[in-house]
């Protein structure tokens, strides 16, 4: 039974929900519908007027190579900043869980990183790893890498990936701390009595255990990856070199905004819009059913 | 099968916090030894530290002839039932009971016949496909118990199991697993705080309070002769009655030594209500302040006129000048009547003033 407060006229509830409803009709839906009438106009060279053109933005898009291109390469980049930031972040959340001096301490320093901006995590990494500025990158050459990023794609790759994996660490680590002490520690003792080694322990109990966190992180990833790794891609790459590191986020900037094609950057959009409700569906399908063993 | 020896075993938290301050204790094969005490008593870190869960920082755990102090929990061959039974809640309960068996590379066929085997003595055969969380608390406890058996381990380690069961069930359980110990023969040590499951259960039973041993030994010897007054008090229940040696009433009633020992028990169910006073026993005037009645036997709760000095005494204790008399039946005196109660001298417990030794009169 839900809690429900009675209101002696519909006016009262109405003036308080108002306010959020005209922030999220105001900054959402109005936008939104604005992206949808836009995909199917299309402008000028000045801006100046537009023509209604049905869905040939939508067409020319598909038929577009360097679209798929994209798409691919967004697909790339979620999977690898999810599984690399997972799995990074799983071994500090088994290492940190153990009761050791000063817990409290480098726990709060893992989870620091989730506080910086985007761009300034793009700032941070380029400083250390730029070609000619970067710290790391002397020592890289120094190592016989060829490390240019500004001038290798699959290398600029790498790094917005690592740059964004380093950032969601911090997330990704705090709800796996707060799964692993979920789990009861009489759990782990009984797998020890039981003759499970270390590794063979984590495989069988704590891993399985955690797979509803795991999930729930992924699918929170994913959606990370996809949209709100453009702060890292503008400020490390600016989607370079050529069109490397081009994602479909930065894409509707890029066409939109730099390249003035008003009418491809909106469909785009609306396609990421359609993204981002499916991947919200997932989400609040699974999610909601905590327990999967 | 395997004997399990305590020697000078000791705990020491880093922070200077001693849990166990030297216990010596030898169980011999085959027996279930209980460690009974009340929380906080160390009890549970003991056993812990038998299991290899928590570290020694003193003396010797022996079992089976093997000083394990360094040796790995899963090397120690063990099994341990625990209190929230920690079954793997992602596997099913045959799962549950063939891990331990799989972990150490046995055959399939050979874990299909001990688990099928153990699920025919614990009455689980129809749920083996089931998760714990569709069991109910007695059967995760049989699973907990499978779990334990099918390893066939030299010694078996309870934490309290049935602490997470209700009263009925908790008696049934209790019986079950005294069977099955006596059944398999294994040296068993269960952790406990209900003085009733200790005395029940136990060959040998430990007393414990404050990390160190009060007494050991067969339940009812304990019962009939607690060495401290802790552990009359904390062992039979209600509790014993314990009072000063020292008032003028107890004084000129137990004469010569027995009066300066400092402090005298008499369990509930060794007095009668009565005018007579039995030669060299002890006899007190109540008043009836409750009366409990559970049908078998009444408990009457009295208070004593004199008598307002504390007596060192610890668990379960009375307000001084309070005295429990159980009685059987039903038949009971009314409250606020005058009544007198006696005891035999057989039946007299005598310790010194602190409570730390008993006096044999």
């Amino acid at each position: 039974m839900q809690k429900q407060a009675i209101f002696q006229s519909k006016l009262l509830p109405c003036a308080l929900v108002a306010p959020q409803l005209a922030i999220v009709l105001i900054f959402f839906y109005w936008p939104a519908l604005q992206a949808v009438i836009q995909s199917f106009l299309l402008q000028d060279a000045f801006g100046l007027s537009s023509t209604f053109v049905w869905l040939d933005n939508y067409i020319e898009l598909f038929k577009d190579p360097a679209y798929f291109e994209a798409i691919v390469r967004t697909f790339f980049f979620s999977f690898a900043i999810a599984v690399s930031s997972l799995s990074f972040a799983l071994l500090l959340a088994v290492m940190a869980d153990k009761p050791l001096r000063g817990s409290m301490l480098y726990r709060t320093l893992l989870i620091w990183p989730y506080a910086v901006a985007p761009p300034v995590v793009g700032v941070l990494w380029i400083f250390m790893l730029h070609p000619s500025l970067g710290v790391l990158s002397r020592y890289l050459r120094g190592l016989g890498v060829d490390w240019n990023p500004l001038l290798d794609g699959n290398q600029a790759a790498a790094l917005i990936i690592l740059a964004a994996a380093w950032k969601q660490i911090s997330y990704n680590f705090l709800f796996f701390l707060a799964g692993l002490q979920a789990i009861p520690k009489s759990v782990f003792e009984a797998a020890a009595i039981d003759g499970a080694r270390p590794m063979r322990r984590f495989w069988t109990v704590t891993f399985p255990l955690l797979s509803p966190t795991i999930f729930f992180l992924l699918v929170v990833n994913i959606v990370y990856a996809f949209f709100d790794t453009f702060g890292i891609i503008d400020t490390m790459t600016r989607g370079g070199p050529g069109t490397s590191t081009v994602t479909l986020v930065y894409k509707v900037y890029s066409d939109g905004l730099l390249g003035g094609n008003l009418g491809s950057s909106a469909a785009q959009s609306v396609i990421l819009m359609v993204m981002v409700i499916v991947l919200t569906g997932i989400q609040f399908r699974f999610v909601e059913r905590k327990v999967t063993y | 099968m395997a004997n399990v020896t305590l020697r000078n075993v000791r705990k020491t938290y880093t922070g200077g916090f001693e849990a166990i301050k030297g216990v010596n204790v030898d169980v011999a094969d085959g027996q279930f030894c209980v460690l009974v005490g009340p929380s906080g008593c160390g009890k549970s870190t003991l056993l812990r530290m038998v299991a290899g869960l928590e570290t020694v920082t003193g003396g010797e755990i022996d079992i089976g002839g093997r000083v394990v102090n360094q040796v790995e929990p899963a090397d120690r061959d063990i099994a341990m039932v625990f209190q929230n039974y920690a079954l793997y809640p992602h596997m099913s309960v045959y799962n549950n009971m063939a891990y331990g068996l799989r972990n150490r590379g046995m055959a399939e066929a050979e874990v299909k016949t001990r688990v099928e085997e153990a699920a025919r003595v614990l009455e689980l055969a129809p749920m083996l496909e089931r998760k714990p969380r569709q069991l109910s608390g007695g059967q995760r406890q049989r699973v907990a118990m499978g779990r334990a058996i099918v390893r066939q381990p030299k010694v078996f380690l309870f934490d309290e199991p049935l602490s997470n069961l209700d009263a009925k069930l908790r008696i049934a359980m209790r019986v079950e697993i005294r069977k099955l110990q006596r059944r398999l023969n294994t040296t068993s040590i269960y952790v406990t705080h209900d003085q009733l499951e200790a005395m029940t259960l136990a060959d040998v039973l430990v007393v414990m309070n404050g990390g160190q041993v009060e007494q050991v030994g067969n339940p009812l010897a304990i019962y009939e002769k607690p060495a401290t007054t802790f552990v009359a008090s904390f062992i039979g229940a209600p509790p014993m009655n314990l009072m000063s040696t020292r008032t003028d009433e107890i004084k000129s009633q137990l004469g010569g030594s027995a009066s300066e020992a400092g402090i005298l028990g008499i369990r509930p169910e060794d007095f009668a209500i009565t005018d007579q006073t039995p030669a060299g026993g002890v006899a007190l005037p109540l008043m009836v302040e409750a009366i409990e009645r559970v049908g078998a036997e009444t408990f009457v709760y009295g208070s004593r006129a004199q008598d307002e000095q504390r007596v060192a005494a610890t668990p379960g204790e009375l307000p001084p000048g309070e005295v429990i008399v159980r009685i059987p039946g039903t038949e009971a005196p009314a409250i606020g009547a005058r009544i007198r109660v006696a005891a035999v001298r057989p039946k007299l417990h005598l310790f010194s003033g602190d409570g730390r030794t008993r006096i044999e009169a």
